[in-house]
């Protein structure tokens, strides 16, 4: 808790030998293998040797900033010293029992990796003299000049941003610019070494300059007039519905449907921000709703056996928003009265009720039940069928701003107030004259009118849908996102989609691990912020207001 | 109820009208199914135990839940994980290589105690690490930041015993000693779900006994009662907090090697279904009382075994098997709205609720 | 923000600009729908869109070891080593979508081998339909997929068998074989194995047995007594034969619960592909003696599945955990064997793959001797065997029984 406490070279052990467990741990569970071929800069450095390397990297850092002013190298050098260690036994037990036996991951392909190609002795000598100059390294960059230091690792970190992300840059790069050009820069995921020195050089020089004449440029803005700068914002604005217009165009097929995923998550979760974020009612059950406007959505069009009346996409929407709103009633009127944790389990109930029943042969003959519904036509529009993912993104785009724009409303509303001042204390609410039992309903129906609409894009986007898509993960994962974002926090949502469903699907190089990075980063990010990435102004206020007060537990934290 | 709800009378309409009709349903179907008798005398019992060891399993890592939930008030969705951690791990280090020895079959007592104590052991450090890392950091946060950490955690692990241990399905060697049956009540049971039940009993006896008794215990209660206070009289929250994890951990973990005598194998997504069940029937029971978490365990577990074929047999659902998650959720609201408070439960302040 | 939105948009109209004077590609390709092209130096790249997360992974990562060691296996194909580009199709609609754009978005794929799951390979097969691209599926089996009323699409083909041909298959069996009159069925919900069971179902009633039980368990479940204390208990007595058409989880549970519920001592068992693998074999264990399994037959091939599965230990440090590894390993020669006939060498060695033509080849594939047995694919894009063999399982090892 206190920062005066000495940092001892103890201190930097440990954190070296808490570095090089994560490191073994990453290598055991089979990352390190996965990459060992991927190029991150060609002939350079593959993605596995950035696995290897970056924790120790990291934690030496850390070390470096709290080690005694004297000795920096010296601490460094321990900690990433240290770091090397337990992956050493991994190498060692590995290499003298055969751990495969027990631990599938661990196999002589990446003893190989760890190894650097060079055989058990000479690679664990390497892997150690590496790590350690590694740690130093890191030592020295942070015992450089700020203005030095910033730019460098903004380089750096850019530099290994391009070169994890290659994939979708190549497949851009291709497109705009043909395949020869791309292969300068990446070729087959690899970036170019060429192409990476200058990117880094590039990078590390707008980051410097920028660094020198930022604060001239805020100065300059600050100084406006308000006119001048209500101008700009107006001009800002307009860029960005432009940019919003025209993204489909930059983005090429395959990132536009990632962007329609995104905003089908943006779209559940403005509903379950309302549930959640303004009304304060735990939701965990939210996937029902989403499932019940597809399935409202497939019944309605479905050109197959199971569609009941063949209608458009225009048509059916309506109604499949309204279902949802009903089922979200008719959900809420049994829950009104339960509270926290009680209302998560049985709206967490719902859903799975909801999915069981989609998936049962009792319905089979109406919805399709494990099979599903197929043959669920794509919107259209003046006769136009909207089969693209660059087209769908249109009638995303329209449900979220619609969604966007309710929701905003909303907020500034009466009924916004009453939601907060329930969610802060439905006694006082209700002793201030707020009628519980609407407030609630409506928090639940508006919410499920949002998911509802969600669902029933989702299941003309797919054109078949399987009970399996509603599954309890859903509603986790929305709730996570609004979190994440920031409770309450409309951009919040935006935010947090882009970082939960954007990022994984970005990152599908990663393949089995997905899901496992994907818990790290919910740990990681929380930790780091635990108000969210974009919190609203609300609640930045009350967690500020916290902080003014005195700690209480402090007395008990003697660790 | 005493609370005052402006459109009571609407309220209490549409919950008695809820709560009618389930049970209208509820009786409807076991009148049809009972007047077609498909099933004999035995089966039923056959059904009544079957759920009775399952709800076994349940009740103890529902005490997990309940516990964590009565000092931190957190739902701490790794716990399912915290149970898979322990028998994999005992599994692939310990039984496997002890059952391709012999070993096993030669000397039950001392490998199942060996497995047991692995698998206790494991589920305990992986609580205890998931308790430093993601949670104890977070104790001033906002009530739902731990939640979601939760989730990471409970992902996080998943993906790290399948990277570990691999995605196939292991299995668990079938102990000899156990195999078979034996009569109870008129009825064969198997000994494996005989030992299940016993040893439910005698931990959650202990476990009780531990937490009413010993000092350790009083810290405990003290500390889900107020930590504040609890920490002016001398108490270390955190490291009570810890201890709370590692005691609904070591259950998990004994649980784990239960789950694996009974089904014999083990795959790294085992946690999270019993896990989500655990957590309903710590609802059940009423979350934050022990006695609650066993008692919606085997609430939980009867039903999902008598529920399915009693109600819906007799009105010619097909495949109803399927739809025992339907009927254990109905359960779950009916109960919630008779006794927001669960089963057994206390009425918690509400505030903390 | 406000900033980084700025250089966004600038260099968002630089890159429009420089596009628009960009060199267009090389249009040597003659293929109506385009062709991958591939330089001198170029590996081929092929695509898999399997489940590799989830509760189903081991399904899909078996499949993706197939496609590898078939990658292995081979070597060059038409002089140029071969790439995989490893997808997750996550067991869902969504994520078999998004798999195929991402593929499709890439001009250097020729063609997939994919999806596991037929709920994914829906959606994906009309993504690359539409695309022109064309995919091989290693084990989905709804009869949806390959049916022209419902979700056929042109490109798509399978390796692994339709429900309707294992389901009668199995019926045929317990009927014709064993002569058992009374049967029972049970699915978890999963379309694979609904769409097996029922295909069972029909195909027994109508050869005239009687099937006492039709009923479900859901994924995950771990209890499965008082679902086949029930099945015990039907009302047509206790079934002769238990068909569980499910994955290797529920399938192990169902296997060895059955022999502990009164009643069930003597029903015979049976599974069908899902279950049908050493890891299967080991997880159920004992229980498993005398249990029947429809499936491929792989010992036919002779010394390639030998190879095949040393390969498998070598790289992946087990044996296969799961059936569909042989589907896979053929889908992917099947692929190489059409690019090698199909695809034209230009004289610096780079070489040009048509999609029309790839689509062609793969659609006319007959004879193929994989090691799922002698593929042919009809219009539709079936392509296994016809032949379905069922083994019985004998302290761990499968025999082949039949045909």
């Amino acid at each position: 808790m206190s920062n005066e406490k000495k940092f001892t070279l103890r201190n930097a052990i440990n954190q070296g030998l808490l570095a090089g467990l994560i490191t073994t741990l990453i290598s055991t569970v089979g990352m390190v293998e996965l990459f060992s071929q991927r190029q991150l800069i060609a002939g350079v450095m593959t993605m596995a040797q950035l696995f290897i390397f970056l924790i120790p990297a990291l934690i030496s850092f850390q070390t470096a900033r709290k080690a005694p002013k004297n000795s920096i190298l010296l601490f460094s050098a321990v900690t990433s010293f240290f770091a090397s260690l337990p992956v050493l036994v991994l190498i060692l037990l590995a290499s003298t029992f055969g751990l495969r036996r027990f631990l599938i991951n661990v196999s002589p392909s990446l003893i190989e990796t760890l190894t650097f190609g060079q055989g058990p002795l000479v690679g664990s000598l390497i892997l150690v003299l590496a790590t350690t100059a590694v740690g130093v390294a890191a030592a020295f960059v942070d015992q450089m000049d700020e203005k030095i230091r910033k730019p460098i690792l903004a380089g750096l970190m850019w530099t290994i941003l391009v070169g994890t992300f290659s994939e979708i840059l190549q497949e851009r790069l291709r497109a705009f610019f043909g395949i020869g050009f791309t292969n300068l820069i990446i070729k087959s995921k690899a970036l170019q070494p060429v192409a990476a020195l200058i990117f880094l050089v590039v990078v590390t020089a707008i980051s410097y300059f920028w660094q020198q004449r930022g604060d001239s440029i805020k100065k300059g803005l600050a100084s406006q007039s308000a006119t001048q700068r209500r101008n700009m914002t107006y001009a800002q604005r307009i860029a960005f519905f432009v940019l919003l217009l025209i993204l489909p165009l930059l983005l090429g097929s395959y990132l536009s449907e990632v962007t329609n995923n995104v905003g089908i998550y943006v779209l559940m979760g403005l509903g379950l921000n309302i549930v959640v974020g303004f009304a304060g009612l735990l939701d965990l059950g939210y996937v029902a709703f989403f499932a019940i406007g597809a399935y409202v959505m497939a019944i309605l069009t479905s050109e197959g056996f199971l569609g009941v009346a063949q209608t458009s996409f225009w048509l059916a929407l309506p109604v499949s928003v309204i279902t949802a709103v009903i089922a979200g009633i008719l959900l809420g009127t049994p829950v009104l009265r339960m509270r926290g944790d009680y209302l998560a389990i049985v709206t967490l109930g719902f859903g799975e009720i909801i999915r069981i029943m989609a998936n049962s042969d009792l319905l089979k003959p109406y919805i399709g039940g494990a099979q599903g519904v197929l043959q669920i036509p794509k919107p259209s529009f003046f006769g136009t069928s909207l089969i693209q993912p660059g087209q769908l993104y249109y009638v995303v785009l329209a449900g979220v701003l619609l969604a966007w724009f309710v929701s905003t409303r909303l907020s500034n509303s009466r009924l916004g107030r009453q939601w907060m001042a329930m969610r802060e204390d439905e006694d006082v609410a209700e002793a201030m004259g707020i009628n519980l039992v609407n407030t609630k309903l409506l928090a639940f129906a508006i919410g499920a009118g949002f998911s509802g609409l969600s669902g029933a894009i989702f299941a003309s986007k797919l054109t078949s849908i399987f009970p399996h898509s509603f599954n309890l993960l859903i509603s986790i994962n929305v709730l996570s996102l609004i979190i994440v974002g920031g409770m309450g926090s409309l951009p919040g949502v935006v935010v947090g989609s882009l970082i939960l469903v954007g990022l994984p699907e970005l990152l599908r190089e990663f393949a089995e691990f997905r899901p496992w990075m994907y818990g790290a980063l919910l740990i990681v990010m929380m930790l780091a912020k635990p108000e969210g990435f974009w919190p609203s102004a609300i609640q930045k206020r009350e967690l500020h207001a916290d902080e003014e007060s005195p700690p209480v537990e402090e007395v008990a934290a003697a660790d | 109820m005493q609370r005052r709800l402006q459109n009571i009378n609407y309220l209490d309409f549409v919950l008695w009208f809820i709560r009618v009709s389930i049970i209208v349903f509820v009786a409807w179907g076991t009148i049809a199914t009972l007047l077609d008798n498909p099933y004999s005398a035995d089966v039923w019992v056959n059904f009544t135990v079957l759920g009775l060891a399952q709800g076994s399993m349940y009740a103890l890592i529902a005490i997990g839940y309940t516990l964590v939930y009565g000092v931190l008030f957190m739902i701490n969705f790794a716990h399912g994980e915290f149970f898979m951690s322990g028998i994999m791990t005992a599994t692939v280090f310990i039984a496997g290589p002890l059952s391709a020895s012999g070993y096993l079959n030669n000397h039950p007592v001392i490998s199942l105690l060996l497995i047991l104590v692995v698998s206790m052991i494991t589920s305990v450090g992986v609580a205890i690490l998931t308790e430093r890392v993601a949670y104890r950091p977070l104790r001033k946060a906002p009530r739902l930041v731990p939640l979601i950490t939760a989730l990471g955690a409970s992902t996080f692990l998943q993906y790290t015993f399948r990277g570990l241990f691999g995605s196939e399905v292991k299995p668990f060697p079938q102990v000899e000693a156990l195999s078979g049956k034996i009569s109870f009540l008129g009825t064969e049971i198997l000994q494996t779900q005989m030992v299940v039940i016993i040893a439910t009993v005698i931990m959650l006896v202990g476990l009780y006994l531990f937490v009413m008794r010993t000092k350790t215990g009083k810290a405990i209660r003290a500390v889900a009662e107020d930590k504040d206070v609890a920490a002016l009289m001398g108490i270390d929250v955190d490291r009570t907090i810890a201890i709370t994890f590692a005691l609904g951990a070591s259950m998990a973990g004994a649980a784990g090697v239960l789950y694996a005598l009974v089904f014999r194998q083990v795959h790294f997504y085992m946690g999270f279904l019993p896990g989500l069940k655990a957590f309903t029937a710590a609802v059940l029971g009423g979350i934050g009382s022990i006695p609650g978490a066993a008692v919606g365990g085997l609430f939980l577990g009867i039903f999902e075994s008598v529920g399915p074929p009693l109600f819906l047999d007799g009105l010619n659902v097909p495949a109803y098997h399927q739809l025992k998650d339907v009927i254990t959720f109905t359960l779950l609201v009916l109960v919630l709205i008779f006794r927001p408070q669960g089963i057994v439960g206390e009425r918690l302040a509400e505030k903390k609720a | 923000m406000k900033k980084m939105l700025f250089i966004l948009s600038v260099l968002v109209v630089a890159s429009m600009v420089l596009a628009a004077c960009g060199p267009s590609g090389p249009a040597e390709c003659a293929d109506e729908l385009g062709c991958a092209e591939y330089g001198p130096d170029d590996p081929i790249r092929i695509a898999s869109a399997l489940v590799i997360t989830g509760p189903d992974a081991q399904l899909g990562l078996d499949s993706q070891h197939g496609v590898e060691i078939a990658i292995a296996m081979r070597g060059d194909v038409a002089g140029h080593s071969v790439e995989l580009q490893a997808e997750d199709d996550g067991c869902n609609a969504e994520g078999g979508q998004a798999a195929g754009q991402k593929i499709v978005s890439d001009p250097s794929i020729v063609a997939v081998v994919g999806t596991s799951c037929s709920g994914a390979g829906v959606p994906m097969s009309k993504v690359i339909s539409e695309a022109g691209y064309v995919m091989v599926s290693p084990s989905n089996t709804a009869p949806s997929l390959t049916d022209p009323a419902q979700a056929f699409n042109p490109g798509y083909l399978r390796t692994a068998h339709n429900d309707k041909v294992q389901g009668a298959a199995m019926a045929k069996f317990a009927y014709e074989v064993l002569g058992l009159k009374t049967a029972a069925a049970i699915h978890d919900g999963d379309p694979y194995t609904e769409g097996l069971a029922n295909a069972f179902r029909e195909s027994f009633e109508g050869m005239g047995g009687k099937v006492v039980a039709f009923t479900a368990v859901s994924k995950g479940d771990t209890d499965m007594k008082p679902v086949l204390t029930a099945v015990a208990a039907s009302e047509g007595g206790a079934p002769e034969f238990l068909f569980f058409p499910v994955f290797t989880a529920e399938c192990a549970f169902l296997a060895k619960q059955t022999k502990e519920v009164s009643g069930l001592e003597n029903t015979i068992a049976a599974a069908a592909d899902g279950c049908f693998s050493a890891a299967a074999a080991e997880a159920i264990g004992e229980a498993g003696n005398g249990m029947y399994f429809s499936g491929p037959d792989l010992s036919f091939s002779g010394d390639t599945y030998v190879t095949f599965k040393q390969q498998y230990n070598t790289l992946f440090g087990s044996d296969p955990i799961s059936v569909f590894h042989a589907h896979a390993f053929d889908a992917t020669n099947m692929i190489f064997d059409c690019i090698e006939s199909v695809g034209v060498t230009g004289a610096d060695g780079s070489l040009s793959v048509g999609r029309a033509a790839m689509r062609t080849c793969l659609y006319a594939t007959s004879g193929f001797q994989g090691i799922t047995g002698t593929l042919t694919c009809n219009q539709y894009g079936d392509c296994a065997d016809p032949k379905i063999s069922v083994s019985i399982l004998e302290n761990s090892e499968y025999k082949r029984i039949w045909p």
